[in-house]
């Protein structure tokens, strides 16, 4: 059946995921905005929330069942709350779920359980290249087998928390396929870089990391004779980033609605105006309309389909209406939208960069 | 309750069926009478009527049921998929042919009304007669000459002849989907709107049953459009029509002037919570049909979509598809989400708004740009691409223009009234 409504179990975990965004995320975005990081209580807390540990199966040491779509209902919470709060909170699912998808079993056996402690894991995944015309599917940075090792060489960059990381992701290419490197850090070769600066997301910690002629274990790579597929990781990358896009935009228009309605020119609230209503109109529509992609997308694949083409349609599509909507926030509130004052611009910022972050989050 | 996305499997079999009468009835039939306006696509219309037979007394029966045994307490709500069926079909057949579509012989929104709020003794009156016989249409009579968006301001006015207990209708309509069908040509009905006090403004507007052929009432009027020219579009007068007491939909009595919502006008609202996610369902068939025909037509000049491919690499052509694709997407997962809502018994009426914006949109960005990537083969009227385009325009204008829906969105999100946010 066609059917928009969550579980109870979904809609318990969403609103405790709210309740984290509104009441944690929503206190500290501003100031870690300003001090270039979240700080670690506001992460602790989130990761109690259990988010991850409840994708991993009880024998793995978690307590659920990996679901994307599931995912893509605590991301949306996740970015309305903070995108780089939520970035770093996400970090550790950069290394565990390609495990959970494409790892063997004894891969899965040995590196899981260390997903499901109370601490958060210093795990992440290094992906995205310094490259103009990235390829997810031609990447820059190599892997040649050696023996019983892969020697890997090229440059990473937004490697979040990769200076405190101490387990490194490392996709490279191998003869023209894509395939994925679990790297102890520090390891010799492995240079993590100076921190990157982006337009946005100033609070989280992302690097440029250098490998040269790194040896890595050749059971370290993940999966077994095929390795690792790698539409499947980015699918799930492509559900996480259009949900935090969602969430980031309802954010953005909540405050603009909510401003349009008590801002008064001409005698009463803007919102009185077709010109502000209709535009609040609009990015309603808009966010739905990425929503139902991103449902129906994560629920495909989530039921076994192939639904690569549908994943990237609702990421497409999600990364514009983003950049749509806050854009449309800022334009609401007018010159007090360009202050800093008010979250608007942030989130503008925030905005511009989904584009760009395929491989930097995965749900 | 989950978040699914799973096509019933009746539906997606009647679907199939619908496609092989779209592609090989319809399409056959497009540019003939989009050509010949006027003339009515028999061909069509006698191998669609035993089913829409079919689906009025599923419909009569399920509607029945819910006034209970004699007008007394609804039935409980449980979810059904008529809606849900009634959008893929629409859908479908609107990628056939939006015109021909439209002039499918059924109760249409005449049913919708009287289905809303009419009693057993009405739906019997008036809706048996779809489901025997020879095909007949009903229509829903509301826009005015200086009347469109702003139903609240018709002037065609009923007054009670208190000696025959009749009402008497006059006044003219215009835009009247089917009004010829449904008035003179058939043994159809049509849902006429009219005011008993326009002081009342809304609240003293009732929808009237009044059906073919009643003395009093002219067919004036064959419109010739831009599109959907095989779909009859016409003025009717009302010039002293008479029609039983027990025509009326709704009480008949009138509540205060200061009351924000007629309850005539509400049965109105409620029959568009139906009918928009109906024309966006259209509205989605016209923008794939002409979504596939180019989509297919570039392939064959090797102008494919990648799965996922880097946006770097796409040429100007390819994004164009893309984007289209998933518009078209968008535009009808959100029709989905109105109608399963209508199915589940769900408030639907911000999101049947929602999904009539964005269709509407969507038809006409799309249907446009086809014409415009397939250059002098996309103006030709060889091919059917101008006509889908001709066909779009009227989704973003009828059953509440675009910016009509976009009012009602808005007036939604922000709790505002028609007085706030006008």
């Amino acid at each position: 059946m066609y059917s928009f409504d969550m579980t109870d179990e979904q809609r318990m975990l969403t609103d405790a995921v709210n309740r984290y965004a509104t009441r944690t995320l929503r206190q500290v975005y501003r100031q870690a905005e300003a001090a270039g990081e979240v700080p670690d209580a506001a992460i602790s807390a989130g990761w109690e929330l259990g988010l991850l540990p409840a994708s991993i199966p009880e024998a793995l040491g978690g307590f659920g069942d990996y679901a994307r779509l599931t995912g893509a209902l605590y991301a949306e919470e996740l970015g309305y709350g903070d995108m780089a709060a939520a970035l770093h909170l996400l970090s550790p699912n950069l290394v565990a779920i390609p495990l959970l998808l494409g790892g063997t079993e004894a891969q899965q056996q040995q590196y899981l359980p260390l997903f499901c402690d109370a601490a958060f894991p210093k795990a992440t995944a290094a992906f995205l290249e310094p490259a103009l015309f990235f390829d997810p599917e031609n990447l820059q940075t190599t892997a040649r087998r050696a023996g019983d090792a892969y020697i890997l060489d090229g440059r990473k960059t937004m490697v979040i928390n990769a200076a405190e990381a101490e387990w490194l992701l490392v996709y490279a290419n191998e003869e023209g396929q894509t395939q994925a490197f679990l790297l102890p850090a520090p390891t010799p070769g492995l240079h993590i870089g100076k921190r990157d600066h982006w337009m946005g997301l100033h609070a989280l910690k992302t690097y440029g990391v250098e490998l040269a002629g790194v040896h890595v274990p050749a059971q370290n790579r993940i999966g077994g004779e095929q390795g690792i597929a790698v539409q499947q990781v980015l699918n799930s990358s492509r559900i996480a980033l259009s949900a935090l896009a969602i969430g980031l935009a309802r954010g953005a228009y909540d405050y603009a609605r909510d401003y349009a309605k008590e801002r008064m020119a001409f005698g009463e609230p803007i919102a009185h105006r077709q010109s502000i209503a209709f535009m609040l109109a609009d990015m309603a529509i808009e966010i739905d309309a990425a929503r139902l992609l991103t449902w129906e997308a994560a629920w495909k694949l989530d039921a076994g389909k192939e639904a690569t083409h549908d994943a990237y349609l609702a990421a497409q599509y999600a990364a514009d209406m983003a950049l749509k909507v806050t854009d449309g926030a800022v334009q609401v509130l007018g010159g007090h939208g360009y202050i800093r004052e008010h979250p608007v611009e942030l989130w503008l910022r925030n905005g511009r960069g989904i584009a760009a972050m395929l491989g930097a989050v995965i749900v | 309750m989950s978040i699914e996305f799973a096509l019933p499997e009746s539906i997606a079999n009647q679907t199939g069926l619908t496609r092989m009468m779209a592609e090989q009835v319809m399409r056959a039939l497009s540019r003939r009478y989009d050509e010949q306006e006027h003339q009515r696509p028999w061909e069509y219309i006698n191998v669609i009527w035993p089913f829409i037979q079919q689906i009025e007394a599923a419909d009569l029966k399920r509607s029945l049921s819910k006034n209970g045994g004699n007008g007394a307490k609804p039935a409980e709500k449980k979810q059904g998929t008529g809606n849900l069926r009634m959008i893929h079909m629409i859908e479908t057949l609107s990628w056939g042919d939006a015109g021909i579509y439209l002039s499918t012989p059924s109760s249409a929104l005449a049913g919708a009304a009287i289905n809303a709020v009419g009693t057993p003794e009405q739906k019997e009156r008036f809706l048996k007669r779809f489901t025997e016989g020879a095909p007949k249409w009903g229509a829903m009579a509301m826009t005015e000459p200086h009347a469109g968006s702003d139903t609240s301001n018709i002037r065609t006015t009923a007054r009670l002849d208190p000696e025959t207990n009749e009402w008497v209708l006059n006044g003219e309509k215009i835009f009247v989907t089917s009004g010829s069908l449904a008035g003179k040509e058939s043994n159809g009905i049509i849902v006429v709107w009219a005011t008993l006090d326009r002081s009342l403004g809304r609240a003293g507007m009732r929808p009237f049953v009044v059906e073919a052929n009643t003395p009093g009432m002219t067919i004036a009027k064959l419109e010739e459009k831009m599109g959907i020219r095989a779909s009859d579009t016409a003025a009717i007068v009302f010039q002293d029509c008479r029609i039983p007491y027990d025509n009326i939909l709704g009480s008949p009595e009138l509540v205060a002037p200061d009351a924000t919502e007629g309850k005539g006008f509400k049965g109105a609202m409620k029959t568009f919570d139906a009918s928009r996610p109906y024309v966006a369902a259209s509205a989605v068939g016209i923008a794939r049909a002409a979504f596939e025909f180019t989509r297919d037509t570039l392939a064959k000049e090797g102008i494919v979509i990648p799965t996922a491919p880097p946006y770097h690499t796409l040429s100007a052509m390819q994004r164009d598809l893309i984007h289209m694709e998933v518009e078209l997407k968008a535009a009808w997962l959100l029709t989905v989400r109105s109608a399963a809502q209508l199915d589940a018994g769900q408030p639907n009426s911000l999101e049947a708004s929602m999904a009539k914006v964005k269709a509407g949109k969507v038809v006409t960005l799309i249907t446009q740009k086809c014409v415009e990537m397939l250059g002098p083969l996309g103006y030709s009227r060889e091919l059917l691409v101008e006509k889908w385009m001709r066909d779009a325009k009227i989704n973003d204008i009828y059953e509440g223009t675009g910016q009509i829906n976009t009012l009602i969105v808005a007036r939604r999100i922000l709790g505002y009234t028609r007085n706030e946010l006008k």
